[in-house]
């Protein structure tokens, strides 16, 4: 190991090495090459206890949840809450109930919109996102305005990609009832300042949802410090399966929310003339949920548990710094999204080739990168440019492999530049 | 400095830097535009067709994009000039083949002639709608589709 793949501290809290021995699928080449794979902030991999804990389950352990008076679901019942326990206690959540499992954050923040707007959003309301927002937070709270007649609001950013304060302090106002923004850009690594947000939007009177997808893989979170009323996350980004993640929000808001999908599991009494709805969170969980990815992202965070937020969250930025270094010495590279706190994602635009020709390329050595505009295109308008690559990184990335991108960058430029 | 790529041979890069027919049509019988809209290629198709005799007369094109989706284009106009629109819808159903590894250039019978260059793309699904949107927006320009070509 050497001495830039330990932590900025100085002390070697990741072992990298060691790490990317618990992934099994890093060991692989691909088109002949090692593979590199730097595209974390679309999904990540999966340690092998999670995919031996996912095997287990379903060979030994697996039955329904919720509805049974037999062994395997009232075990099956235990791990599941079990992990709702994990995940609301890793969110820094007060009560494991405030945690309502949905596919992801996409259906997270539709679920939010769609039951928040229709309870508390009228005609002429206001809903405040921000313009590096991924078009999951951004495509619900538009059609939800349409269709309550409510008006969406835009927080500029400079050209560095943070959020212009100032402009959104003039956005608020008593019409305000939601600010939508992410903890951490997708499109630029931006890290947003949603303490400060949430506090003026509670001033203002408006309630707050915090994308959290690219966020909750990268640092410690605390929503009760935060104090935002939702926090969003997505599982296949933190190291677990696809197809679960959910959503915090506070107890009295859920309570006072009607349900977005109905059917089985969310009701408290059905006759064929009405219905009465469960509590929250069942009421939001209609539906036999995904057990098995449940199970998995329990064992996801018991393993980021022990590696620890702190030491993940220095170690990237070491590798953040080391990236943004390497890439800034390219000419005819530049980054786009320079803000001053940065999660480990670096968005760059490569002069002599279109980005979808870079990824190629990049390929090409085994570098598994996104070209594209990132579900962000009001983003990339905002830059002018029509797509980015990305490279985003997680902690079983190491120096190396950067160093093999910023070759594979050079390799791309002299091809198309001849 | 200078090296074989599978993929990106220096006809196609050479094709993308000083793509051919690259301009405008003012008085073209036949347009059409397309686009992928992923990743963004966006190109309009310009045609002067004599429909008595069936012949692509000429045809230029416009637009921005990746250089596999600009150099197909280029390549596919530089192939299209003088040639029958029987010959066009064929090549475009051999080149969409080759492009999805349904067709062997080097085993089986064609008339591609230099857009074999193309074979490469085999290899990488995700960018056959690069290669092909040209051929695409091509046969909607013979078909005069108003509301253009969308390859999603």
């Amino acid at each position: 190991m050497t001495d830039s793949n330990t932590a900025v501290t100085g002390n070697p809290v990741i072992d990298v090495e060691k790490i990317r021995k618990d992934f099994p699928i890093l060991s692989q080449t691909v088109r002949g090459k090692p593979l590199i794979y730097l595209d974390n902030g679309a999904t990540t991999h999966k340690p092998l206890r999670v995919i031996e804990r996912v095997s287990k389950f379903d060979s030994e352990e697996y039955g329904t949840v919720r509805r049974g008076a037999y062994k395997l679901c009232e075990h099956s019942t235990q791990l599941y809450e079990d992990a709702r326990k994990k995940i609301a206690d890793f969110l820094g959540a007060e009560k494991p109930g405030e945690i309502v499992f949905t596919s992801g954050t996409t259906q997270a923040i539709n679920l939010v919109a769609h039951s928040f707007g229709k309870r508390f959003i009228n005609k002429d309301d206001e809903i405040i996102i921000s313009n590096i927002e991924h078009h999951a937070n951004t495509v619900p709270w538009q059609i939800l305005c349409e269709e309550r007649g409510a008006k969406l609001k835009v927080i500029p950013v400079n050209d560095d990609g943070e959020l212009v304060m100032e402009e959104y302090e003039k956005l608020l106002s008593n019409k305000t009832r939601m600010v939508a923004v992410n903890h951490v850009s997708n499109a630029l690594g931006t890290v947003n300042p949603v303490k400060e947000i949430t506090q003026k939007a509670h001033a203002a009177g408006a309630k707050v949802l915090i994308d959290g997808a690219q966020s909750t893989p990268h640092m410690k979170l605390d929503v009760r410090d935060i104090d935002c009323d939702f926090y969003t996350f997505s599982g296949h980004k933190m190291y677990a399966p696809s197809g679960i993640g959910g959503v915090y929000g506070k107890m009295d808001l859920w309570e006072e929310m009607p349900p977005y999908v109905t059917g089985g599991d969310m009701i408290m009494q059905v006759t064929l003339e009405k219905t009465t709805y469960a509590k929250p969170p069942a009421r939001f969980e209609a539906g036999t949920p995904p057990i098995t990815q449940v199970i998995g992202l329990g064992e996801a965070i018991d393993y980021l548990n022990e590696i620890g937020m702190d030491n993940i969250a220095a170690y990237e930025n070491s590798l953040l710094e080391y990236g943004t270094a390497l890439l800034n010495d390219i000419e005819g590279v530049r980054i786009i999204g320079n803000a001053r706190e940065k999660a480990s994602l670096i968005s760059f635009h490569v002069d002599a080739a279109h980005p979808h020709d870079v990824v190629t390329m990049l390929d090409q050595d085994g570098i598994s990168c996104r070209g594209g505009h990132h579900c962000a295109q009001p983003t990339m308008i905002r830059y002018g440019v029509p797509a980015t690559t990305r490279a985003s990184m997680a902690f079983y990335n190491k120096t190396e492999e950067l160093d093999a991108l910023a070759e594979s960058i050079k390799k791309c430029i002299r091809l198309f530049s001849e | 400095m200078s090296y074989d790529n599978e993929l990106y041979q220096q006809v196609i890069l050479d094709h993308n830097r000083k793509p051919r027919n690259f301009h405008e049509m003012k008085d073209a019988s036949h347009s059409c535009h397309g686009v992928n809209p992923l990743c963004g290629d966006d190109i309009t198709i310009y045609l002067d067709v004599d429909e008595n005799e069936g012949v692509i007369k000429d045809v230029s094109f416009q637009g921005s994009g990746c250089a596999i989706s600009k150099a197909s284009t280029s390549l596919m106009t530089t192939f299209l000039k003088g040639k029958k629109i029987d010959l066009a819808r064929k090549t475009k159903d051999e080149f969409h083949k080759m492009i999805l590894g349904e067709l062997d250039p080097e085993k089986e019978e064609h008339g591609l002639g230099k857009l074999t260059l193309f074979m490469g793309i085999r290899e990488y699904p995700s960018r056959t709608k690069c290669a092909s949107l040209a051929w695409h927006t091509l046969i909607g320009a013979l078909d005069k589709k108003q509301e253009g070509i969308s390859t999603e």
